[in-house]
């Protein structure tokens, strides 16, 4: 009997490994958006654009075209490539450093401005790369190698919940935020990651998926307590959701 | 010739830009050099062309930077403040080896300074404003009809050598109308990028990654290396300058842009106290034209070289590296959006001949 594969690597990846940590969940992630590609047909005519932090190098990752960004700048390089190639795909990959800190004037106005791209925002409420400072997104009480007493609200002030902040602006009309701590939580992650690029290429407006992400080695934890860590402790600051564009439907048209 | 039209100098930056194929600008508005946006906010309508107001300066040379990678003509301007923000992005382009150009209507300094013209940027447009190893070209027109002229051809060197660069003239130039006369310019061929993002078709090319980051040792040096082979090659082949009456002259003055327009009075000015003055215009100040310097300098009827700058003393630097002691060399300045005078100059080269 010949043996029938069943599972393969998404030809949206590359074949180079990921070098992310054990228990991260950036190489899921990273898959989600691959695969969404590869289903859509649109991997061809993609151009994605890579933010700094652990990711800096996803462009040696994805198999589409790719350019590689400032700190923070990944919205305005963006724009600049949808403004050129406006019928191609374009998305950034940020996470909560690059995106919610050094680069918030850009995703608040590529925003504001409806620019049709989609951002795929990880928030992981901490500096992974630079090893584990306090990020916008670190939450009150938190741990980190600038809040070595724990995130004071007196001190370092609140957390920037980017979801619900992007959402009061006009040009943003798909905000969702999910995590990818279960089966079920994935399965939803990559609808919500087909639906931003479905909304971008119905040219409806700026597209965002925020995604609740590990990081154990600069948490602490074993890669099984840093999942239990998202759904216990950070989605109690950062709930699960649609924040805008819920009454948008996927079209089989927009195909 | 074709039909000269009188214009203003930003406006014609603008015009420029879209006949040499420019279709993408990206700015953010600042005094003296605005005129080149509201233009454009116009002209790219009717040319089916993009102009983005950018939220700060900073966003804005990042969407050059991701509009070059796409495989456009782009064009940003601003004025030395906006100019120092858009450091990161000029080396992050020198970096990834991007074609970009520049224009930088430069006005008093340092801080907010002022809005009236300067050339106290001269530091910073040839030495490089933001980290690494790095070189842009600078061009530096001294009228408005030489403004048309080098933009476009800052377009062509940009491409040719994917890399920036910029235009260096200040608020006279930008705020001033002048006789202008356009050409028909040649059609681009946009095909001629094939490491540019467009999209691929994997039976033609393996998708493309636009970076400036090796984390390699090896690499980064290479990266480096061809950098510099690259600059090598523009030292010799892109050097462009003026000399006016330079011939058995008693004194050469070195001077650009605005101020080179000044000094060239000054000419007449000397002669008639029967002191013969040549004037060196250095066009490209990066490459800097060393040897055209020197071959003024480097006469027995010389004297010495007086550079006249809008700044405090910066491309005089330049000057007596390239003179290298062979004769003395004087500086003559004023700042904060002053001018010289003929008179001051004049008085400046009396002293220094003695007569």
């Amino acid at each position: 009997m010949m043996e029938e594969k069943v599972f393969t690597r998404t030809p949206g990846l590359t074949d180079k490994p990921f070098h992310y940590c054990p228990g991260c969940t950036h190489g899921i992630i990273h898959r989600l958006i691959a695969e969404t590609m590869c289903e859509m047909g649109i991997l061809e005519t993609s151009i994605g654009v890579s933010p700094v932090g652990c990711t800096y190098n996803n462009y040696e990752y994805f198999a589409c075209d790719m350019v590689q960004a400032a700190h923070g700048r990944a919205p305005a390089v963006a724009t600049g490539i949808k403004r050129v190639h406006p019928n191609h795909t374009v998305f950034t990959y940020q996470g909560d450093g690059d995106l919610a800190a050094i680069g918030t004037a850009e995703i608040v106005h590529a925003a504001a401005r409806g620019e049709k791209i989609s951002t795929f925002f990880v928030n992981n409420a901490i500096y992974g790369m630079t090893s584990g400072q306090m990020a916008p997104t670190t939450l009150i009480g938190q741990v980190t190698t600038t809040s070595p007493f724990g995130r004071s609200a007196d001190a370092q002030g609140y957390p920037i919940n980017v979801s619900e902040m992007l959402a009061t602006l006009q040009g943003a009309v798909y905000i969702e935020r999910v995590s990818v701590t279960g089966v079920k939580q994935i399965r939803q992650a990559k609808k919500a990651i087909r639906k931003a690029f479905y909304v971008q290429q119905a040219g409806l407006g700026f597209s965002m998926v925020e995604i609740l992400s590990t990081c154990p080695t600069n948490w602490g934890q074993d890669p099984v307590s840093a999942l239990q860590w998202v759904d216990e402790a950070m989605m109690k600051q950062y709930p699960l959701g649609v924040f805008r564009g819920s009454e948008i439907e996927v079209k089989p048209e927009w195909k | 010739m074709n039909k000269r039209v009188l214009m203003k100098g930003n406006e014609v930056i603008a015009e420029a830009a879209v006949r040499a194929g420019c279709r993408h600008y990206f700015g953010y508005p600042i005094t003296p050099q605005t005129e080149i946006m509201h233009y454009m906010a116009r002209r790219m309508v009717e040319a089916g062309g993009v102009m983005v107001q950018a939220e700060s300066e900073v966003a804005a040379i990042n969407m050059v930077y991701g509009a070059s990678a796409a495989g456009a003509r782009v064009l940003t301007t601003s004025s030395s403040p906006g100019i120092s923000l858009k450091q990161e992005g000029f080396s992050y382009i020198a970096g990834a080896e991007l074609p970009a150009v520049v224009v930088n209507i430069v006005r008093g300094g340092p801080g907010l300074g002022g809005i009236l013209p300067a050339q106290g940027d001269y530091f910073q447009a040839t030495k490089g404003g933001g980290h690494g190893d790095y070189r842009n070209i600078v061009l530096a027109p001294a009228s408005v009809q030489e403004l048309y002229e080098l933009t476009v051809e800052a377009f062509n060197l940009a491409d040719r050598y994917r890399m920036l660069t910029m235009i260096l003239g200040d608020g006279t130039l930008g705020q001033m109308m002048e006789p202008v006369a356009f050409r028909e310019e040649e059609p681009i061929d946009s095909s001629d990028k094939p490491w540019a993002v467009t999209g691929f078709k994997a039976a033609e090319r393996e998708h493309n990654t636009i970076q400036s980051i090796y984390i390699e040792a090896d690499d980064l040096e290479a990266l480096n290396n061809r950098l510099q082979d690259k600059y090598q090659i523009i030292r010799q082949q892109e050097v462009r300058s003026e000399q006016v009456n330079c011939e058995n002259a008693d004194v050469i003055v070195a001077a650009f842009g605005t101020c080179s327009r000044i000094c060239r009075n000054v000419i007449r000015d000397a002669a008639a106290l029967g002191i013969h003055v040549g004037l060196v215009r250095p066009i490209t100040l990066w490459p800097f034209p060393d040897a055209a310097v020197v071959s003024a300098a480097d006469q027995s009827s010389v004297q010495a070289v007086l550079t006249v700058e809008l700044n405090a003393g910066q491309m005089v630097e330049d000057v007596r590296l390239a003179v290298n002691g062979l004769k003395p060399v004087y500086f003559h300045g004023r700042t904060g959006g002053n001018m010289p005078t003929q008179k001051e100059i004049l008085d400046k080269i009396r002293s220094i001949v003695g007569r």
